[in-house]
């Protein structure tokens, strides 16, 4: 048991409930992980646990990743992110995790990296109105006024500006595990999560 | 992308007679009142099918007391309880959205027969 676990975003379908309503799904592969190093109070300061996962070519991994995993006793894997303890939890290296963990109907966190939307303008970045769409104007997704004039004679701090979006890690509080499928590693997550297809994600319990 | 495939796979209804564009049916739909249950049927012409997969809907187009209702129903949705096809009408475009801006004799559908 386990408060978090990696996986892979597959994509979003949709599932029927038992009242027969449709709801949208999220199809996550989560897990199995591996414990590949341990964080302790003593050597660390704080506790924590690192957990691997994803399949890798043997041949694709550099030596020190190598022996990193080769010193923790499994095999390499594809992405390693540390999550913290949960209360009364405890590891050791090489502990597998899976979906076992999880059951429909609790909650979880799902954090991941939001897709990249490149340099962007104020109305996609802020949601800003942008100006007239006609009557002469031509200033239709223009920021408009960013400060004042003389005094302060600069643009203040903060000032919502264009510039690069996305890309971010974001998390998704409080959705609903929807089903779980333990068979095939399958984690189903009412609603959205950030990110594209096929990219990483820790989900911890709500 | 296999593995939602195959999960929308088992989701698939098997039992509905097939049918398409241009044909009469009458969609037997499970409405919940408060407690109750009831079979609510809605008859009309099928003017979409639109999505593939678990993810497929129709929708059928009937005019009620000279207001045209059309209503969307998933394909594989556990709440229809039956579909009857009542005539097979021979279409040749794939949405018949055309109806919407005809009245009377000229809002059907040329049945096929075999």
């Amino acid at each position: 048991m386990a408060t978090a676990i990696l996986g892979r975003k597959l994509g979003m379908s949709q599932v029927w409930s038992d009242d027969d309503r449709l709801i949208p799904v999220t199809v996550i592969e989560a897990g199995p992980c591996v414990v590949s190093q341990l964080r302790t109070m003593e050597r660390d300061g704080y506790e924590a646990v690192q957990l691997a996962f994803g399949d890798v070519k043997e041949s694709r991994v550099n030596k020190p990743a190598a022996g990193h995993f080769a010193k923790a006793g499994v095999t390499p894997r594809r992405h390693i992110a540390e999550v913290p303890l949960g209360e009364g939890e405890t590891f050791k290296l090489g502990d597998e995790i899976t979906v076992e963990g999880f059951e429909a109907g609790m909650h979880v966190h799902v954090t991941g990296t939001s897709k990249g939307k490149g340099f962007a303008g104020v109305m996609k970045r802020h949601n800003f109105k942008g100006g007239p769409g006609g009557h002469g104007s031509h200033a239709h997704r223009e920021p408009g006024s960013v400060g004042q004039a003389s005094t302060p004679s600069r643009v203040f701090k903060g000032t919502r500006l264009p510039g690069h979006m996305g890309t971010d890690t974001v998390t998704v509080r409080n959705l609903e595990v929807v089903r779980v499928d333990v068979e095939q590693s399958l984690l189903l997550v009412k609603g959205a999560v950030p990110g594209g297809k096929n990219s990483l994600l820790t989900i911890r319990r709500a | 992308m296999d593995k939602i495939r195959a999960l929308e796979q088992q989701q698939l209804r098997e039992d509905l007679p097939e049918f398409g564009v241009g044909d009469t049916v009458k969609v037997m739909y499970k409405v919940v009142e408060g407690s109750r249950e009831r079979v609510q049927p809605f008859q009309g012409i099928v003017i979409r099918r639109h999505g593939a997969g678990a993810r497929e809907t129709f929708t059928v187009r009937k005019v009620s007391f000279a207001v045209g209702v059309e209503r969307t129903f998933p394909v594989h949705s556990p709440k229809i309880v039956g579909l009857e096809i009542v005539t097979h009408g021979k279409v040749r475009r794939s949405k018949l959205y055309y109806l919407r801006d005809k009245v009377g004799k000229a809002a059907r559908v040329k049945e096929r027969r075999h």
